[in-house]
């Protein structure tokens, strides 16, 4: 095959991306530089750092030559003579792993010069960050890889396509996205979109955590089953005794459903739908339907016992640690929400504090460099909107007891 | 005189009104040009676009086309669909395009403006009272511009070091820095010496010098003069002096032939510090440490505040009296100075002329920094070869000068500021009657007869011209010591004492009049009022034989110069 038609049975696919954005990987090759003269990089974003997502880390761990094999497809489609897998520091396992395997695969020539005795050679480095979320935002992971502070770039005029790696074309693809390349290529692109549904091609990792008996990663054709039937099924329902609160159904940056909500709207195609939350379908489309994100397919399930404030001044713990520092809304924004946060869990609860969260989220919102404004706004947003009643009744209860141990975490 | 290049214009749509604006320039600079401000932070024109601050969000839109024809997409009235980009974008980074639509005072920029404001005053110790940025801080001025007037923040504030300091002319202050990276771009891109960063992330960023290292280039103080809050400070000026109180004159650094653009800031005849001033010719935003310190000279203990007669204090009129005593009639030579203005070495060209004295020119050269610290450190040596005052390109020394002496050619010696022992000149060589007209103590005091002192470029007005025949006027700052006559004047004295003529008039813009009229013919043309105005490039191309010293730097390339 030639690379053009690697690339339109990847098109034809249409899968889309697994790192959290959903964007179609077939298109987004399409939109690479090639005109340029400059090389070609193929990066793998290994930097899984979302909270509530671990399916990346399982495929390295387990079946590190899937991914090598879809990343030197992948390379060949672009014309990539360089490729990186750029993985988290925490994973250093992973690291080791990948780093055998790579070895093993250029032994029997399936990476490396001359693959497979073509004349085709891409070389496969593995580059372990350092320990920062932002890393996982594709120009930050650039600016970490070219050995800079990982600050993400301004797009435009910096999109990898045309100024990526050291200012050449780049595509930056997720794990999970690359793995799925090497069964597009294997079963054709007609075969592997029907997979799943259309527009929702393929099978999904669900990483599911929180207070379910079987929490755990689950793969599944998208679609084919609903949230109820994850959480309640596949995961074994909830812990004795407990009822459903909320679900964020796709990492900590997608926005919370609430387990009493009605979600009612069009789809494209013109079809009514009206969902409780156990019917939203498991794949695109679904938590976007309901107001959410399928994100990176991290499920995170809350039941009755949790303190959405404090899970909330835990989120916001995390934000206001990893932004990166670069632009003032995320900057100021993430860290000003952790303080009120912090402030309510700790007996200093005001009435108009929901307010006052809501209105500098919205002041993040649209206004920063890269996406992490939205991913450290949307919880902060939703759950306001979903459960403001916690929010202000915290202020009535500032004088009972703390639980110390949530408290050291925010 | 040689007039600039036009610029393409394009037509954009500025808040509802067209207005032509040259293509391809960013927003800030388009809007400005129309009287819109859009206030910003991280951007400079002089610096790479970051994009960090978000103060300049504004609303785009571009015309819509349709994407299988490509034709424009219509309203119903005719005119071109806009399509707006749902979010704001920053004008930093937004380059004009023909048709494109910008809002810059709509309700959601405004919205946009108050939320940045916070965020920036959040963690900000709004220690104003006490902070020397007051009156010149973009913080004070935008929050009161574009903030919401009140704060709604009741957390405590983020503590950070509160004086580093990052090199010997610089200390900061971590809490009141937005991060704005202004200063890591200007030593990156234009000092060329990478020495600071960020370290730790979020609103725990701090900026810093990297391990071993220290901002102490010439270039350092620039990264206080566009630091836009009271974060980085001048250790020379810090707590000195409130800003609002000082004067700021236009001037020309006399440093050395790159004739950086700068403003004197002066109290009450006192000068407090220097700063660059805008000139995208010359050097951009730009000056160098050394240059603004020049102005220590003006309260310098070795300033010559009195005429003097054979070492002893005497009035001016009998100094005059005297040096036309024992120069008159004898076989002249003028030692003239690169340091002096246009307008002097006019004068002292006339001068020469009717007392068919000799002139003689040493130059004083050093080390090209390539970027505004020229080799040649005198601020106007080619205002002498302009002047015809002379023909050759000097050496460092006054050799000829010595020979003439040597031979009986000269023997008597009118020296304006140049140090005759370190010029070269042996001891018995400088036993002939001298006239020593100069700012500051040094040989050719000791050696001269009568000695007048002069004023230095702060007190005075004139004109120089810099390594790229652009001729720049200044303004004198501060007054000059008391009855130290201006140097124009004192010329004209001398020149009516010596040739027994009128005196020449030293009103600028007679004296302009003249300089066109009868200097070299790149003056032609030029009015006093026109070169108040403007710096004007001449055209140099009648020396470009001459082996001239500098080396390529900002703005001064060796290929096209002279110019």
């Amino acid at each position: 095959m030639k690379p053009e038609d690697v690339g339109e049975e990847v098109l034809k696919s249409g899968v889309r991306g697994r790192g959290g954005a959903g964007f179609p990987a077939g298109m987004k090759w399409k939109f690479l530089d090639r005109k340029s003269g400059k090389p070609i990089y193929l990066i793998c974003n290994a930097d899984e750092s979302e909270p509530g997502t671990f399916k990346d880390r399982q495929i390295m761990y387990k079946d590190p030559h899937q991914l090598i094999e879809g990343m030197m497809i992948a390379a060949y489609t672009i014309g990539a003579k360089q490729a990186f897998i750029y993985i988290r520091a925490e994973f250093f396992e992973g690291a080791r792993i990948l780093n055998r395997a790579i070895e093993e695969a250029k032994e029997h020539g399936f990476c490396g010069n001359n693959i497979l005795g073509t004349d085709f050679s891409c070389d496969l480095v593995v580059h372990r960050g350092a320990g920062a979320y932002i890393c996982g935002e594709e120009t930050g992971l650039i600016e970490s890889l070219e050995g800079k502070r990982p600050n993400p770039r301004i797009k435009p005029p910096y999109f990898p396509a045309v100024l990526g790696l050291y200012q050449c074309p780049t595509i930056v693809n997720n794990v999970e996205t690359l793995c799925n390349v090497k069964h597009i290529i294997d079963m054709g692109g007609d075969e592997f979109a029907k997979i799943g549904k259309p527009n929702n091609t393929g099978t999904r990792i669900w990483c599911v955590s929180g207070q379910v008996k079987r929490p755990g990663y689950y793969e599944f054709e998208c679609g084919a089953l609903t949230l109820g039937e994850m959480i309640f099924g596949v995961c074994g329902g909830l812990l004795p005794g407990r009822s459903l609160k909320a679900v964020i159904p796709g990492g900590s940056s997608a926005k919370i459903l609430r387990a009493d909500e009605r979600f009612k709207g069009t789809h494209k195609d013109g079809t009514e739908f009206d969902w409780g939350l156990e019917d939203i379908p498991l794949d695109f489309d679904g938590p976007m339907a309901a107001g959410s994100m399928s994100g990176s397919g991290g499920i995170i399930v809350m039941d009755d016992t949790v303190d959405i404030v404090e899970a909330m001044a835990n989120i916001n713990a995390f934000y206001a640690h990893e932004s990166c520092g670069q632009c003032t809304p995320c900057r100021e924004g993430s860290l000003w929400m952790r303080k009120i946060t912090k402030r309510m869990c700790s007996g200093g609860a005001r009435e108009e504090d929901a307010d006052l969260l809501l209105s500098v989220a919205n002041q993040i919102e649209g206004r920063t460099i890269c996406a992490f404004g939205e991913a450290a706004a949307w919880p902060t947003q939703s759950f306001i909107s979903k459960f403001r009643d916690d929010f202000v009744n915290k202020a009535k209860s500032n004088n009972e007891p703390r639980n110390e141990k949530s408290l050291q975490l925010i | 005189m040689i007039s600039p290049k036009e610029q393409e214009l394009i037509t954009i749509n500025l808040n509802g009104k067209e207005v032509e604006v040259p293509n391809g320039i960013n927003a800030i600079e388009a809007a400005a040009l129309h009287g819109k401000e859009i206030p910003h932070y991280c951007y400079h024109s002089h610096l790479s676009v970051a994009g960090n601050c978000r103060m300049c969000l504004i609303e785009m839109g571009t015309p819509m086309r349709d994407r299988a024809t490509g034709d424009a997409i219509l309203e119903e009235d005719g005119s071109p669909k806009i399509g707006w980009v749902p979010k704001p974008v920053i004008g930093c980074a937004t380059n004009v395009s023909p048709g494109m639509h910008l809002r810059t005072e709509s309700e959601k920029v405004k919205g946009c403006q108050e939320g940045i404001m916070e965020f920036l005053l959040v963690n900000h110790p709004l220690d104003c009272p006490i902070c020397d940025q007051a009156g010149e801080c973009r913080l004070q001025e935008f929050a009161t511009d574009y903030g919401r007037g009140y704060s709604r923040y009741v957390e405590r504030k983020n503590v950070k070091p509160k004086r580093t300091r990052l090199g010997p002319r610089v200390t900061l202050d971590d809490e009141r820095c937005i991060l704005c990276s202004r200063c890591i771009r200007f030593s990156q891109e234009v000092a060329k010496d990478d020495v600071l960063g960020f370290v730790d992330r979020g609103s725990f960023s701090t900026l810093t010098c990297f391990p071993g290292k220290e901002l102490a280039n010439n270039y350092s103080l620039n990264t206080v003069d566009i630091c836009p809050v009271g974060a980085l400070t001048s250790t020379d000026f810090r707590f000195k002096m409130r800003v609002w109180f000082l004067k700021e004159t236009p001037s020309i650094c006399s440093e050395s032939s790159a004739g950086c653009n700068t403003l004197v800031s002066s109290r009450e005849g006192v000068i407090h510090r220097i700063t660059p001033r805008r000139n995208d010719l010359v050097n951009d935003s730009w000056m160098t440490d050394s240059g603004r310190m020049l102005y220590k000279s003006v309260k310098s203990e070795d300033r010559l505040l009195q005429s003097q007669i054979d070492g002893e204090k005497a009035s001016s009129s009998d100094a005059f009296e005297r040096a036309g005593d024992i120069l008159k009639g004898k076989k002249l030579g003028i030692v003239a100075s690169a340091r002096s203005t246009v307008e002097e070495l006019f004068l002292i060209k006339q001068l020469a002329a009717s007392t068919d004295a000799k002139v003689f020119l040493r130059g004083h050269f050093g080390e090209d920094d390539g970027i505004l610290l020229s080799a040649d450190r005198t601020p106007n040596l080619r205002g002498a070869l302009a002047t015809e005052l002379i023909e050759q390109y000097p050496s460092d020394h006054l050799t000829d000068l010595g020979n003439k002496l040597d031979q009986g050619d000269v023997d008597a010696l009118l020296v304006f500021s140049e140090d005759l022992e370190e010029s070269g000149l042996s001891e018995s060589q400088m036993n002939v009657p001298i006239v020593y007209v100069g700012t500051h103590q040094n040989s050719s005091v000791k050696a001269a007869k009568v000695v007048l002192p002069a004023l230095t470029v702060f007190e005075k007005s004139g004109s120089f011209i810099n390594r790229s025949f652009i001729l720049q006027s200044f303004k004198q700052a501060v007054p000059g010591p008391a009855g130290v006559l201006g140097d124009t004047q004192l010329i004209s004295e001398l020149h009516h004492r010596l040739s027994g003529e009128d005196k020449p008039s030293t009103v600028p813009s007679d004296l302009w009049a003249a300089i066109a009229e009868k200097s070299n013919q790149v003056f032609s043309g030029i009015s006093y009022q026109e070169l108040l105005k403007n710096c004007i490039q001449l055209d140099g191309s009648s020396w470009s034989e001459l082996p001239f010293v500098e080396q390529q730097a900002l703005h001064y390339n060796l290929e096209k110069q002279p110019a």
